[in-house]
């Protein structure tokens, strides 16, 4: 195709032309469909094989070929799980610990989110950037110390060494900064000449208008809470005290010459819980990964 | 605000007032309004600012001065100085703890970033809603999974004999892989698996990052002769460059402290072939009880984060473009 600079020259096409190139662009996106389509296979089998492979009998839960569909499910290795282990306990403890970290981080968070934007006091950007220095902190260069500190408390082997390290949150506190920061300063205004006071602005004014950030914050804590191992392996030793994670860990471990239906089973059960916070929250949940994005 | 001895009677005096914390505090004037304010912003990031002293901030000083004793809690610590770090860089088992740490992450978050921005620019391009849709689910699913549970689930589908991986690359006609038995394969089943796990993460990362740039900008691209991968390498990606770096450094961080899957999947091995720093952290702390030596680790690998996340903001300035 050539174009000269004064004057625009359609370019002529045979209908050749015409059919090879449509032809072309149809083959690219389909071809990039189709790729699309195996990686959406990937990413989904392993859900499918879980599920399919948890209602197998037992006898043949791990024979190839795999069984998509179950013709026959049994659901016996459902109640398995709970005899052997206590899954009961351990679904309560989790959503303990979950619920009770979610209720506390939207505490502290949306109170230090409210001071950084929008109270003044000498001494802020300075400790605003001091909390947000904190998150390049990893886990690990502190699990030892805080375990140390729990201990000392009497805490070590109780869901409170779970709960009480994680209500301190710098990224919910930038989160909900950023939040409070998008609401017209109007709104307190209109609040101070209505004679409310500095408590009520930010209890009945500026926090029922942040709702979507507290749902966001709420959906990545929850996932993370129920989802965590690393620091429930450290703190709890009874198996009684254990979250979900570490007590598919434990069943795995008892039915490695058994049944992996029964460990599957429980998986599936696992789901359940982070599945239905996900279908009734997958925006908050896709906008606060794009939230923490947007700094960079 | 001097808190003399408050002798006056008359508050309210106008030549010199005394101290009184209660009209300090509700005094209905812009000054009282202000120190209200200033008040309660102290007060209200007390729990955050207290907590990240206690659990985040202190323990990292801790962590160093832990890593100068032995310290196998029943008997009282005892000074050893700089002991703990020749230990470590003498210990093959810590030094190869590194090492797999390093190969993880080179590509675990390369291949995290690549595929994240794939499968990114692909939900960009026309297709149906519930298409897009689709894809962006199941994209994202893995997400809520937790590494507990990925490590048991993939862990079995890779097994050699029995898994389905196998059994169907063997309808392909590919020899049996052995996935977790073999040194450098259980390597690969790890990156595997993590891609599987975070590349959903990074991916809404990037469809953040590609909103973010104007289609003008790509039409006049098209405009000018631009197509294809031209235009990704010209004009998409130095647009997105910010969410790169963004994407890169949290996974860098994120990546370090991989511990679930090898613990789950491998136990470290076989050999130390899986044996990530955050591992041996672990086992000398935890199991061995060597709190001292335990800390040591830890503290080398915060210095190499901060390292690697203070080189990739340094370098960032070079390829870096913001709007």
């Amino acid at each position: 195709m050539e174009s000269t600079a004064t004057q625009f020259v359609p370019p002529r096409r045979s209908v050749a032309v015409t059919v090879r190139d449509f032809l072309q662009y149809r083959f690219s996106r389909w071809f990039l469909l189709l790729v699309t389509a195996c990686f959406a296979v990937i990413f989904v089998a392993p859900f499918a094989w879980t599920v399919s492979t948890s209602l197998r009998q037992p006898m043949e839960s791990f024979s190839v070929p795999p069984q998509w569909i179950v013709l026959n499910p049994d659901w016996s290795n459902y109640v398995q799980v709970f005899e052997r282990i206590p899954f009961f306990r351990q679904i309560l403890n989790s959503f303990i610990v979950a619920i009770a970290v979610v209720v506390g981080q939207l505490c502290t968070a949306s109170l230090a989110g409210y001071a950084f934007a929008r109270l003044e006091f000498p001494g802020r950007n300075l400790l605003f950037w001091l909390v947000m220095a904190t998150m390049m902190i990893p886990l690990q260069a502190t699990i030892i110390p805080v375990f140390v500190i729990i201990s000392r408390l009497g805490l070590a082997n109780t869901l409170w060494a779970l709960i009480i390290p994680a209500l301190p949150t710098a990224f919910g506190t930038f989160l909900m900064r950023q939040y409070f920061l998008g609401v017209p300063k109007d709104f307190e205004e209109a609040a101070v000449i209505d004679g409310a006071n500095q408590l009520q602005i930010f209890a009945r004014v500026y926090l029922p208008l942040v709702t979507p950030a507290l749902a966001v914050l709420a959906m990545l804590v929850f996932n993370g809470m129920w989802n965590d191992f690393f620091r429930p392996l450290i703190f709890i030793n009874d198996p009684y005290l254990f979250t979900i994670p570490l007590g598919l860990n434990d069943l795995k471990g008892y039915m490695a010459t058994g049944s992996i239906s029964v460990v599957l089973a429980g998986v599936t059960m696992s789901l359940i819980p982070v599945v239905i916070v996900y279908i009734f929250g997958q925006r908050y949940l896709i906008e606060g990964i794009m939230m923490g994005g947007v700094k960079g | 605000m001097s808190s003399t001895a408050s002798r006056s009677q008359h508050a309210t005096s106008h030549v010199r007032r005394s101290f009184n914390p209660y009209i300090w505090l509700t005094e209905n004037t812009l000054h009282g309004m202000a120190r209200r304010k200033a008040l309660l912003g102290y007060l209200f990031l007390a729990p955050t600012i207290l907590g990240i002293l206690v659990f985040t901030a202190g323990p990292v000083l801790f962590s160093f001065i832990l890593s100068l004793f032995r310290w196998n809690v029943f008997t009282p610590p005892q000074w050893v100085g700089a002991v703990n770090y020749t230990r470590m860089f003498a210990d093959s088992r810590a030094l190869t703890g590194f090492w797999n740490s390093f190969v993880f992450v080179t590509f675990a978050v390369g291949l995290q970033v690549a595929l994240g921005l794939l499968l990114a620019m692909i939900l960009q391009t026309r297709m149906p809603t519930w298409l897009r849709y689709t894809y962006r689910t199941s994209f994202l699913l893995p997400m809520l999974m937790s590494g507990a549970a990925t490590a048991i689930v993939l862990g079995y589908m890779l097994h050699r004999e029995f898994g389905a991986v196998n059994y169907y690359l063997g309808l392909l006609g590919i020899p049996r892989v052995p996935w977790l038995t073999e040194p450098g394969w259980a390597m690969v089943s790890i990156i595997i698996s993590y891609l599987w796990l975070s590349t959903g993460f990074t991916m809404i990362l990037f469809i953040g990052g590609l909103t973010n740039i104007s289609t003008e900008i790509l039409d006049a691209a098209d405009v000018d002769g631009a197509h294809g991968f031209t235009r990704f390498w010209h004009i998409t990606l130095p647009l997105v460059s910010p969410t790169l770096l963004f994407a890169a450094v949290t996974g860098v961080i994120g990546g370090l402290q991989v511990f679930d899957l090898p613990y789950i999947m491998t136990r470290g091995g076989p050999g130390d072939s899986t044996r990530t720093a955050v591992m041996v952290m672990y086992e000398s702390a935890f199991k061995n009880m060597e709190i001292g030596y335990g800390s040591t680790i830890a503290v080398v690998l915060f210095l190499i984060i901060l390292a690697v996340t203070a080189g990739q903001f340094g370098l960032s300035k070079r390829w870096v473009f913001y709007q």
